[in-house]
């Protein structure tokens, strides 16, 4: 009985969703019933997390059709952590989002879509989480999709027009792959059901094998924003709202690192393209963090590290032993809080600032020690410095890299060094213009002047979130310009989050060896398999 | 499992013609692309569900079924993308209500940066002791050059 709980996390937000366009005229009716659902995924996901813990895998057989035909839920180690840790870090945004609707468009929001998008947003990245079979993934995936194409393109204004065709074409290219890559599967092996691949997929052709992963590892790639498939994002994400970019930054990305690491390791646990991955995760890290150093805005700043820091999680899956995924589904739990919360913290300047670009802000460290400090201890974070849970993560990769001990894998360890250090400069960088010098009032930065100056502060101007389009000129967002006090309900979430990838440091003990349960059991593959398949596993 | 030759063909053909579309800038000839690509896909799937057969309805008649499996991914594949179509077509509109046009633009930001490397211009905090040095990759000598 216990086990339908499983269904809970993608039903849930569903219905929720349904209830919130019923009630889309009540801007209040519409948060209690989001933040009612979010609480109860939050608390199903962590009776899952318990039980999958104690007792294994816990699956759902939808329909009682056969496990390789039917689909199946499965909430194991792996899916039940990422399931907890996305629907709190969800939770937070809404209740950010919650803030920044009061202040900027009175009680009664003009976009009532913003709440059953963002629901069925959390069914489709819960879907994806606990899909047991490739088709339903890409199922969640498409609705994750279906949902982020309305959140980037919120309010229909031109930048964000823009910025979401890029990302929406990208994403359509990565589904279409995805199809492709199932429609081989299935032609090769006779099922989708991830468990049954697992056993079927070692009887093909090497030559097959070396294809299908190829199809999905560059369907994922994509999703995952790795190197030379990452140059949509730093260009689609600045744009959207606040609350928007950072549940992205966070959860969406990361959707796409769980695809890679299930697939590498139940599909494809002795992959001969483990090289290739090392180098693509060296690739990424290495190109991503330059981008973020070359950049003045904070968020394409802070793009460009979610680019870059996804290199380490791929960095622990290419190693493709229990010490790498241990370090890997760490790093993950750190980096979805720490990214989360840096962008709702660049929410917060911009809300009081109107602006993130560094070379307008100044003195914030004098002017708002509360906003300063709310975002140094998560930059710290991200660059890893001891002893917060970033260091932690790297460290553990690290040690993985080590105790791989091949050639490629010291050059990995070298890279994620060298990238660590860059973060910190590119932080350090961000940190010393915008909080900690002065704002010189005479001094006039030499631009080259953009071709439309409508859109001279970049990311900043076409940032303001939901302001319909036809009114969106500079004086509608002046006003929120230099308003001195940040608001309590966008503040305390945030806050929330500031602590809670703090408390990572606290309770790295307990939660590493969580994961390296976790990894052991994807290691194994046989708890997956036979929690699935039951009897019928070879 | 044999292969039915036309079928490859014609799917060859639709994601070719897809691809080539996508790569507009446009973004109706970019959503027809997707269109073309995801009819191919489509037709990819009865593929891979093996040889044809009789309708997979137990109980109407003998011979061999053919997979059901397939066609319920395709048909939720189709709906997916009739639904993704829509809205892709409502963005250009909305584009084109903005612009005049549905052109994919490049990104403002990523212009700015570019030609501040292009200008070779310096940040607040560069420190001008340095700047007699001549920078790595020659823009120097250009400059002299041009004088």
């Amino acid at each position: 009985m216990i086990d339908q709980l499983v269904l809970l996390p993608v039903i849930v937000p569903l219905l929720g969703a349904g209830l919130c366009l019923v009630f889309g005229r009540s801007a209040q009716a519409q948060r209690a019933i989001s933040v009612v659902v979010l609480l109860s995924v939050v608390a199903t996901a962590a009776v899952l997390l318990v039980r999958a813990d104690h007792h294994g895998p816990v699956t759902v057989t939808v329909a009682g059709w056969p496990a390789d035909l039917g689909i199946n839920l499965v909430a194991d180690r792996l899916s039940a952590l990422m399931l907890l840790v996305s629907a709190f870090v969800t939770l937070c945004v809404l209740l950010y989002s919650f803030g920044q609707g009061i202040v900027e468009f009175g009680r009664e929001s003009p976009l009532s879509v913003f709440h059953p998008t963002f629901l069925v947003l959390s069914a489709g990245v819960s879907n994806a989480f606990l899909a047991g079979d490739l088709f339903n993934l890409f199922v969640g995936f498409e609705i994750l999709l279906a949902s982020s194409y309305v959140l980037i393109t919120l309010g229909g204004t031109e930048a964000r027009i823009r910025a979401g065709t890029i990302y929406i074409v990208v994403s359509l290219m990565s589904s279409a792959l995805f199809l492709i890559a199932i429609a081989c599967v299935y032609a090769a092996t006779g099922t989708v059901g991830l468990a049954a691949l697992a056993g079927r997929m070692g009887e093909l052709p090497d030559a097959v094998q070396m294809l299908l992963q190829l199809l999905l590892l560059t369907t994922f790639c994509i999703k995952a924003a790795v190197f030379p498939l990452s140059a949509w994002l730093p260009d689609s994400y600045p744009t959207a709202p606040a609350p928007v970019t950072a549940v992205f930054a966070g959860l969406l990305t990361k959707v796409g690192v769980y695809a890679i690491i299930r697939t590498q390791t139940l599909l494809f646990p002795d992959s001969p393209l483990n090289d290739l991955l090392l180098w693509a995760a060296i690739l990424t890290m290495v190109i991503g963090i330059l981008g973020a150093v070359a950049q003045s805005d904070i968020k394409r700043v802070l793009s460009f590290t979610l680019v870059s820091h996804i290199g380490f999680m791929l960095f622990g899956v290419a190693l493709a032993d229990p010490l790498g995924l241990t370090g890997a589904v760490f790093y993950i739990v750190h980096h979805i809080t720490v990214q989360t919360t840096l962008f709702l913290v660049v929410g917060l300047v911009e809300y009081r600032e109107g602006t993130t670009n560094t070379e307008k802000l100044g003195g914030l460290a004098r002017s708002a020690p509360v906003l300063a400090v709310m975002f140094f201890v998560p930059a710290m974070n991200l660059a890893g410095i001891p002893p917060l849970s970033g260091f932690l993560g790297k460290l553990a990769l690290i040690r993985g890299g080590v105790g791989d001990a091949t050639p490629l894998a010291y050059a990995a360890v070298a890279a994620a060094l060298a990238t660590s250090l860059l973060t910190l400069y590119a932080l350090a960088k961000v940190w010393s213009r915008a909080f900690w010098q002065p704002l010189e009032d005479g001094e006039a930065i030499e631009e080259p002047a953009p071709s439309e100056p409508r859109q001279r502060s970049g990311g900043s101007l076409h940032g303001r979130t939901g302001v319909s389009t036809k009114t969106e000129v500079e004086s509608s967002w002046q006003r929120f310009v230099h308003d001195e006090r940040l608001p309590m309900s966008m503040a305390l979430p945030t806050l929330a989050l500031v602590l809670a990838s703090t408390a990572l440091t606290v309770t790295a003990g307990p939660l590493f060896s969580f994961t390296e349960r976790s990894a052991t059991e994807m290691h194994e593959r046989t708890p997956y398999i036979q929690a699935v398949l039951g009897d019928e596993a070879p | 499992m044999t292969v039915n030759l036309s079928l490859v063909v014609v799917i060859a053909v639709l994601v070719a013609c897809g691809v080539t579309l996508v790569l507009e800038r446009s973004l109706t000839r970019v959503l027809v692309g997707f269109v073309l690509i995801g009819n191919g896909v489509n037709l990819l799937f009865l593929v891979s569900s093996g040889d044809a057969g009789r309708a997979p309805i137990v109980g109407l008649g003998d011979g061999p079924m053919s997979d059901p499996l397939p066609q319920a991914m395709a048909l939720t594949a189709i709906v997916i993308t009739l639904g993704t179509t829509a809205f892709g077509l409502a963005l250009a509109y909305r584009a084109w209500q903005l612009t005049g046009h549905d052109d994919v633009q490049d990104d403002v930001e990523d212009d700015l940066i570019r030609r501040r490397a292009e200008l070779d211009s310096t940040s607040a905090t560069f420190d001008e002791s340095d700047e007699a040095l001549p920078d790595e990759e020659g823009s120097d000598l250009d400059e002299e050059a041009a004088r």
